[in-house]
């Protein structure tokens, strides 16, 4: 489904989803290192706990939350891949830590 | 020219919650919305079902918002049955937080002066004090000494209010015809003609809900809504796990997660843009309130105008130059639309406002009146 350009031939660098290793091009986004780890979906729905994955990959839909790097509900195609970035699944909705703040 | 027993102008949450009461009282009824060049407040507003702090000093007002969150219970329950749509609403009480001791004494005295207005009706309420509102709201800020309670609030969804609305009016037979501005009106007593997209309409009986747009077709209609934008900000958060158990006044908590943070009035015209500065305060009393809301992030935020009459109580009338033309104008579209679908829309199929609303007419604004 995803090809890259021919005549587009980055660097790679390595992300982990879901503790798989991934190389991807260097400047691709989060989501897109997603797609290429095979994953359809990245996510659960608040309420209903459905699965979601990346989809509009333009910041509008949402469906791409992951949690990266530790930090819940980033939309994941707004976010560009990083030498050892840890991508994985937002399970429902973020957790509220009282202690901080 | 094809003629219905009513018209209703305006198809945000007051025109079409009206207009929704009409065809279930079995009337034909059109329902004509204008698009979105509209400013639309159905579309930017909070939804609070809100009763605590409506009507100090005009105890109809306290009544009538009363009235209209208790017929909120039946109204949900029956635009889901009807309409497969589940309008969010819930009813667990609300709060008012209160970030100081001026703050705090403020409230405490407007409570107890509308409780005393109240009369017979009662008014239940309680100031609470910092552990007693911690127990209820988890990781409540030190900076909120204290607050005010009563049972009667709630909130809903006001897009899916909307939604439902505009889909039980359909399938009770109503006709509604989008994207037609009003220019000028052909009155008549128990006459009305009016152009829209579909050509000219007719009916006996027309209610004027346009929110702002009143303030220029009720002249048209011998009756008058001097009605104001006042704008309100919105900033919204990434849904997180369920915390709080109820609404207060500026921080409500949706049924998907999302956290909702309102708290601005502000006279600036027909302006529609966001401020920073009003944002940034907007976050900060938020975070006083809740300092667990500093970790998450906002997702969305925009602007919309409320539909202000000059003392900020809702506007009703019927023509006396036209009978049979009637205004509805109030800056509370969803916590009124309980009162608008089940009681005033009978009133207006009946032909007669009920007393219950004469301190509510326009005439209130006119000073010669008042001399």
């Amino acid at each position: 489904m995803f090809r890259r350009r021919p005549d587009s031939n980055p660097a790679t660098i390595t992300v982990t989803v879901e503790g798989r290793t991934v190389p991807v091009p260097a400047g691709a986004s989060a989501a897109a290192a997603v797609l290429i780890a095979g994953f359809s979906s990245i996510r659960e729905t608040p309420v209903e706990g459905r699965e979601r994955g990346p989809y509009c990959m333009m910041g509008i839909c949402f469906d791409c939350l992951a949690e990266i790097d530790g930090v819940p509900n980033r939309q994941s195609c707004m976010v560009e891949a990083r030498p050892g970035m840890r991508i994985r699944r937002q399970i429902r909705a973020r957790q509220i830590e009282f202690g901080k703040g | 020219m094809k003629r219905y027993d009513a018209i209703v102008i305006g198809g945000g949450l007051v025109g079409s919650a009206i207009a929704y009461g009409l065809a279930r009282e079995g009337l034909r009824a059109a329902l004509i919305d204008e698009g979105d060049v509209a400013y639309r407040a159905s579309r930017g507003n909070f939804g609070l079902v809100w009763v605590q702090s409506k009507g100090d000093g005009a105890p109809h007002y306290q009544r009538w918002t009363r009235r209209s969150a208790d017929q909120w219970l039946a109204l949900a329950a029956e635009l889901f049955e009807r309409t497969g749509i589940s309008v969010g609403h819930e009813r667990p009480g609300g709060i008012h937080l209160c970030l100081g001791e001026t703050e705090l004494e403020a409230r405490h005295a407007m409570m107890e002066r509308m409780r005393v207005q109240s009369g017979n009706l009662g008014f239940e309420y309680r100031m609470l004090d910092h552990h007693e509102l911690a127990d209820m709201l988890p990781g409540l800020g030190p900076s909120v000494i204290g607050g005010s309670w009563t049972p009667y609030d709630g909130h809903a969804n006001p897009l899916n209010l909307l939604h439902a609305l505009h889909t039980g009016f359909v399938d009770k037979g109503g006709r509604y015809i989008p994207n037609t501005t009003i220019g000028k009106a052909n009155p008549a007593p128990g006459d009305f003609r009016i152009g829209t997209g579909e050509g000219e309409i007719g009916a006996p009986k027309v209610v004027l809900a346009a929110g702002l747009g009143n303030a220029r077709l009720a002249l048209l209609f011998g009756l008058s809504a001097p009605v104001k934008p006042q704008r309100g900000q919105i900033l919204v958060t990434e849904r997180a796990q369920h915390v709080l158990p109820m609404p207060t006044t500026t921080i409500r908590q949706t049924v998907e997660g999302g956290i909702m943070l309102g708290d601005s009035q502000e006279d600036v015209g027909f302006d529609t843009s966001q401020k920073p500065a009003v944002m940034q305060m907007i976050a900060r009393r938020a975070v006083l309130s809740f300092p667990w809301l500093r970790e998450l992030q906002i997702v969305r935020a925009w602007a919309a105008l409320r539909v202000m009459p000059p003392d900020g109580l809702p506007i009703y009338d019927q023509s006396e130059r036209f009978p049979g033309a009637f205004t509805a104008n109030c800056h509370s579209g969803v916590t009124l639309a309980g009162a608008h679908a089940n009681l005033f829309a009978p009133m207006v199929a009946a032909g007669a406002l009920d007393p219950a609303l004469d301190l509510f007419s326009a005439k209130r604004f006119d000073v010669s009146a008042a001399a």
